[in-house]
């Protein structure tokens, strides 16, 4: 067993040591009958070439976005990541140290944990971002918390067009607490008069931006209708990218972002792990959930990073905590910043343009064929349409061919009669013009 | 100590931030121009600049490298931090995650593109369940404590069902903080329980406090002393005889997988580290995951989603309408941490079912060997044999005017990662070991020699040699005092 140092001469050694004749002695205190004999009933041990074989075959029954025409969104979006990403990430000093408890030891995680929620508070304009939540919906969920701390109010509006997901999400964790969701219904083709549903026991209105059809929103009039009825505005950002071409949720008057960020240097991986962004109002830090880099110095004067303000945090505060969480995401939010550094202010926003500019032009192709309408009126790099049939079936379809086309809007909002034709889709700097060609003609097709 | 004109000390090398290494306009990455459209982005265009610096590739590359430089981890040496089960990290995990066929593929495409990785999700569950002898595992919590009030919250909704949720989660004091904390989260009112003089949960306390108002107790077991909960199929009865459940923090698997099944000890809920106990890196801070065993009578209120098997292949449930119980909700975006599980089965499937009794055994020996190496010469506040990680506290640096974290930052100056220390709350000073079957005999062997010697060195006076301690690491002791009281969180332009 290759991971296993110790030989059977260690092992007799080691028991002479301690004074016990087996290992099972040294489990005296587990009682008698509820010590296994035995192995349990599984496949024993296998070597390197055997388990990469029958995981390898396992991968082989997926259709992976390489090799289809893939232009599915919706909370998840499929980026070229440069390669020295994945190369920096897998250093060992990154990738096997633990939580930088002990800051002597820990400077380099310290040190990208301030770069990373430094270039988190740029591109949300915020003032503060902490070291990564799990993701995006769980921020969410969190973000709305927070905002009832802060106002000491219980009841939270959910915009109709925030992520399904992030909308379930914050709910559950509502559900066994004094609080309230309101959560509005999703209709992508009528704008949302979300100041309306404010009140005095309004915490915090969540709007998602770009929403989850794909629809851009100038918020800050929404932000002053919050602020003069003493709520707070969270936004959502599912698709990073977006930053650099929009402006940004601080600017708008956010005070509270909460956001996905797998777009910039993660896979799409199934769903996890990504990594959630968090980003705050310099005012309400000691509310916030998560951990935090702080800058200070040492002894000698040196300039160094700490982990800091962990008196809102589980292991000092316990039950009075600001969050449970321990665990957080952190290699993601390192792979994250590293495509962020390679990218720089010239490259995001590029990037962000390359996404608009695919987007923009798949929307012509397809808004030309017969039995498409595109809903939005604005858009990013996804868009809703509608279709003269039930887009689950058409999506199917289209799988049969090879062709990633989307994501059904019923496969998330199942049962809803006016939403069952809505098909939304996504564009990146991946999708070549043969891609968008391609996607025309299956979407022809399964028409 | 005489510096260098650089600051840099040999391979050791000053580096600043990327902030301060901005060229403006440049990228490490070559994109090209983009078509001209017509902007579909409304009045949200961005109109300011937003700050990032530019760098080249190679300084980017260098940057990383430099400051990954100012790390410990485990491929670098022993890493004892109790609680943590800081084990080796296959690399096959890491080739494996990377497929194409388990990076590159998205959540929401059709069902019957992705029945690779739905049969992943399910054979990593029959492994977790198998080794827990549960019937089911909620796989989509993001980390242990997401496992925890995952957990909480389906024994909650379970409770609501027969009749009420109750008020009350009786949790040991020698808890990990993240226990009371998701208790809180779950709407509960958190009682604690007292240890007995053996180190373990005082039986006749906890029975005091059982009544039909406690929705569950909250054990962690292995405990955080390093010791076996006997009592704990005990402790099951009572709660369930009173209507409530059992959680299992299970922070500390690795000293039992294999050999006992939590399953067999009455516990309803427990969840899994898969980066601890199933060897996922811990990435500096995370990714995690913290998949969910759960018994018979919680299975039913299991959150959203989940796989199921069909003869005409897998499915996922991700609807109420299409479940067969009545799960009580989502706890995560989409099917959970998915390159945690390729990362935890490959793991599984090296180790099979033989080493990983295997391992957890030599886990138990290892911290055993150094309960008996060090006995003696630290203060040991229960006796053993421990489980996986073995408690000492600070009576032996009564006196000295060493405490235990200089300590800590002595063993630092010799090329060691500390222990966990001040947890758990029950002993004064604690210093909790937890070496892992991942140490040789030899790094043990060297461990020891070293503690002694700094034993040694702290009764013989030698103060200094831990009031200054580290002087060997990149930065010495940090002021987090400053860092808390005027928080800098940021990098901000200075006034040039």
């Amino acid at each position: 067993m290759r991971f296993l140092p110790l030989s059977d001469a260690d092992r007799a050694e080691m028991l002479a040591a301690i004074g016990v004749p087996a290992i099972e002695d040294l489990y005296k205190d587990v009682p008698e009958g509820l010590h296994l004999a035995g192995p349990v009933d599984l496949p024993f041990h296998a070597g390197e070439l055997g388990v990469g074989r029958d995981l390898a075959a396992l991968a082989a029954r997926n259709l992976d976005g390489g090799s289809a025409p893939f232009f599915v969104g919706g909370g998840v979006y499929r980026h070229h990541v440069p390669a020295a990403v994945d190369h920096l990430i897998q250093r060992g000093e990154f990738l096997t140290a633990y939580t930088p408890y002990q800051p002597e030891v820990s400077q380099g995680t310290l040190q990208a944990l301030f770069e990373f929620q430094t270039q988190v508070a740029l591109i949300t304009g915020m003032d503060v971002a902490n070291a990564s939540l799990y993701d995006g919906s769980t921020g969410c969920a969190e973000a709305a918390m927070m905002a009832c701390r802060v106002t000491r109010r219980s009841r939270v509006v959910l915009s109709g067009s925030l992520h399904p997901h992030y909308r379930e999400v914050t709910e559950t964790n509502a559900r066994f607490l004094d609080l309230r969701i309101d959560a509005l219904s999703p209709n992508p083709s009528a704008p949302e008069d979300l100041a309306a549903h404010l009140d005095e026991e309004t915490a915090c209105i969540v709007v998602q931006n770009p929403d989850f059809f794909g629809r851009v929103r100038e918020l800050s009039a929404l932000a002053s209708a919050c602020h003069d009825a003493g709520a707070l505005l969270i936004v959502v950002v599912n698709e990073i990218v977006s930053l650099g071409a929009l402006k940004s949720p601080g600017d708008m008057g956010a005070d509270i972002v909460a956001a996905e960020g797998q777009s910039l240097g993660n896979a799409m991986g199934f769903g996890g792990p990504h990594v959630g962004l968090f980003a705050v109002k310099g005012r309400f830090v000691r509310q916030m959930p998560g951990r935090l880099a702080g800058q200070t110095v040492d002894v000698d004067g040196n300039r160094g990073w700490v982990l800091t303000l962990s008196t809102r945090e589980q292991h000092i505060r316990r039950e009075k905590a600001t969050s449970n969480i321990c665990t957080n995401s952190g290699l993601c939010a390192l792979a994250f910043s590293v495509h962020l550094t390679m990218l720089g202010e010239a490259g995001f926003t590029r990037l962000a343009e390359l996404n608009h500019a695919a987007a923009v032009k798949l929307a012509e192709r397809l808004g030309a064929l017969d039995g498409v309408e595109i809903v939005n009126d604005t858009f990013f790099n996804e868009f809703t349409l509608r279709l003269g049939r039930p887009a689950a079936a058409v999506v199917e379809a289209m799988a049969g061919h090879g062709v990633l086309g989307g994501v059904p809007v019923s496969r998330l909002l199942p049962g809803e009669a006016a939403l069952e034709n809505l098909l939304v889709v996504a564009a990146t700097e991946t999708n070549t013009e043969a891609e968008m060609d391609k996607l025309a003609d299956a979407l022809g097709g399964a028409l | 100590m005489a510096g260098t004109i650089t600051g840099n000390k040999g391979l050791q090398q000053e580096e600043a931030l990327i902030f301060e290494q901005n060229s403006p306009g440049r990228s490490g990455v070559d994109l090209p121009a983009p078509d001209a459209v017509a902007s579909r982005l409304g009045d949200a265009a961005r109109t300011a600049p937003i700050g990032l610096p530019g760098l080249s590739e190679p300084q980017v590359v260098r940057h990383y490298l430099r400051i990954s430089q100012k790390n410990y981890a485990i491929d670098a040496g022993m890493y004892p931090l109790g609680s943590c089960t800081m084990k080796h990290n296959p690399r096959l995990n890491e080739k494996m995650a990377r497929l194409p066929g388990f990076a590159d593929i998205h959540p929401l495409q059709p069902e019957s593109t992705v029945q690779g990785a739905l049969a992943l999700i399910n054979e990593c569950a029959r492994w977790l369940t198998t080794l827990t002898g549960m019937p089911g595992v909620a796989m989509s919590p993001a980390a242990g404590a997401h496992g925890e009030l995952t957990g909480l919250m389906t024994i909650r909704a379970a409770l609501e069902d027969q009749g009420g949720p109750r008020k009350r989660v009786l949790v040991p004091e020698s808890a990990h903080g993240t226990n009371p904390a998701s208790a809180h989260m779950c709407g509960y009112t958190v009682e604690a329980i007292p240890a007995d003089e053996t180190g373990r949960v005082d039986l006749a306390a906890l029975k005091d406090r059982i009544d039909d108002d406690v929705a569950a107790i909250m054990i962690t077991n292995p405990n955080t002393c390093g010791l076996f909960e006997g009592d704990m199929k005990n402790m099951s009865d009572a709660i369930h005889a009173a209507g409530g459940y059992v959680y299992c923090d299970g922070a500390n698997f690795n000293a039992i997988v294999g050999r006992v099944r939590p399953g067999d000890l009455g516990i309803d809920s427990m969840h899994l580290n898969l980066h601890k106990t199933f060897s996922t890196p811990h990435g500096g801070g995370g990714p995690g995951a913290g998949p969910v065993a759960l018994s018979e009578a919680l299975v039913p209120y299991a959150p959203l989603p989940y796989v199921v098997a069909g003869e005409d292949g897998f499915h996922l449930v991700e609807h109420a309408d299409n479940a067969d119980g009545k799960p009580y909700g989502r706890m995560k975006g989409f099917h959970g941490q998915f390159g945690v599980f390729v990362r935890a089965l490959a793991y599984m499937m090296s180790m099979g079912a033989d080493g990983l009794r295997q391992a957890s055994g030599d886990a138990v020996l290892n911290a055993n060997y150094l309960l008996a190496a060090l006995e003696d010469d630290l203060s040991l506040p229960y006796p053993g044999p421990c489980m996986h990680e073995v408690l000492f506290d600070d009576h032996f640096l009564k006196d000295t005017g060493v405490t235990t974290l200089d300590f800590a930052k002595a063993m630092i100056d010799e090329g060691v990662h500390p222990m966990t220390m001040y947890f758990p709350l029950v002993v004064h000073g604690a210093l909790l070991m937890e070496p892992t079957e991942t140490e040789s005999k030899a790094a043990l062997d060297g461990f020891v020699r070293m503690i002694k010697g700094l034993a040694s060195e702290a009764k013989a006076g030698n103060t200094e040699l831990f009031s200054e301690a580290p002087r060997h690491t990149p930065r010495r002791r940090l002021d987090e005092t400053t860092a808390a009281r005027s928080p800098v969180l940021r990098w901000r332009p200075g006034p040039d």
